[in-house]
């Protein structure tokens, strides 16, 4: 093929990738404002936050096509997904212990097993340590 | 390409504003957080997508520093600003204000009659620890 012909293929290609992105953030919005609870809308937030963006980004590093430009949207992507768990991990835990998580829409809950489980192991330990008490 | 445009403009302004309005709900602070994040990278596509349209790779740093900022921020919020007091979000009475009012104008003169009186409350005074409504 000649050169002409593989630039329309890129610019095809980052169209299609631009509207992939755009389409996730659009879902994203209507995720966050349909569902029911905290867990759920963070799940709905995170397909823009990592999966959408890196669409957009590969679009847009499709239709600049030079080395410095793509190297710092490489760097967005990296940094994206190195911020968003831990983002979500502070909502999340923040969420849990403030009460925002509403337990009849979970399916597996091992988190508040496991704490229930620790608190009954640690007051049988208080318990054989101090005998008679 | 003009196309692509329009519909990626019109899929992401659709999408930040029903983040806008789930902000505008809530109910809950960390709600907010969430619909905000997806603001912001709503923001990031729109810049990516007026950069791809035009050809300039010269917002491409923009780009970087939308991705940091949308991180500080709901990381701050998640760890400050999570635990809200009761009642917080609404908007008081008159009388309710004026109460609050002579409550707090009360309790400024009985302090200054304390420290007036050369008693020192050693329990009262704290330097530093741990911020108010802090989730540990």
């Amino acid at each position: 093929m000649t050169a002409e012909q593989w630039t329309t293929v890129a610019d095809v290609a980052s169209a299609v990738c631009l509207l992939g992105g755009a389409f996730l953030a659009f879902a994203a919005g209507v995720g966050v404002l349909r569902f029911p609870d905290l867990l759920a809308r963070m799940h709905a937030g995170t397909k823009p936050q990592v999966l959408g963006l890196i669409l957009v980004l590969i679009g847009l590093a499709l239709r600049l096509r030079s080395g410095g430009a793509v190297w710092a949207l490489v760097l967005v992507a990296v940094f994206q997904m190195l911020t968003a768990p831990v983002a979500a991990h502070m909502v999340g835990r923040a969420g849990y212990r403030t009460g925002k998580v509403r337990s009849d829409l979970l399916v597996v809950d091992e988190l508040t097993s496991d704490q229930e489980l620790a608190r009954v192991r640690d007051k049988d330990r208080v318990e054989d340590e101090n005998p008679g008490d | 390409m003009t196309a692509v445009v329009v519909v990626c403009g019109v899929l992401l302004t659709i999408g930040a504003a029903l983040a806008v309005v789930r902000a505008e709900k809530g109910p809950s602070m960390l709600d907010r957080t969430i619909a905000l994040d997806i603001v912001v990278t709503t923001m990031i596509a729109a810049v990516a997508v007026y950069a791809a349209v035009n050809r300039r790779a010269d917002v491409v740093p923009i780009l970087v520093v939308l991705s940091l900022v949308g991180f500080v921020g709901s990381v701050t919020i998640a760890r400050f600003a999570s635990v809200e007091p009761e009642g917080e979000g609404r908007v008081r009475t008159r009388e309710e204000i004026a109460a609050q009012e002579a409550e707090r104008i009360d309790g400024e003169d009985w302090a200054e009659e304390s420290r007036r009186s050369g008693r020192r409350e050693g329990t009262d005074e704290h330097h530093g620890g741990g911020a108010e409504g802090e989730v540990r």
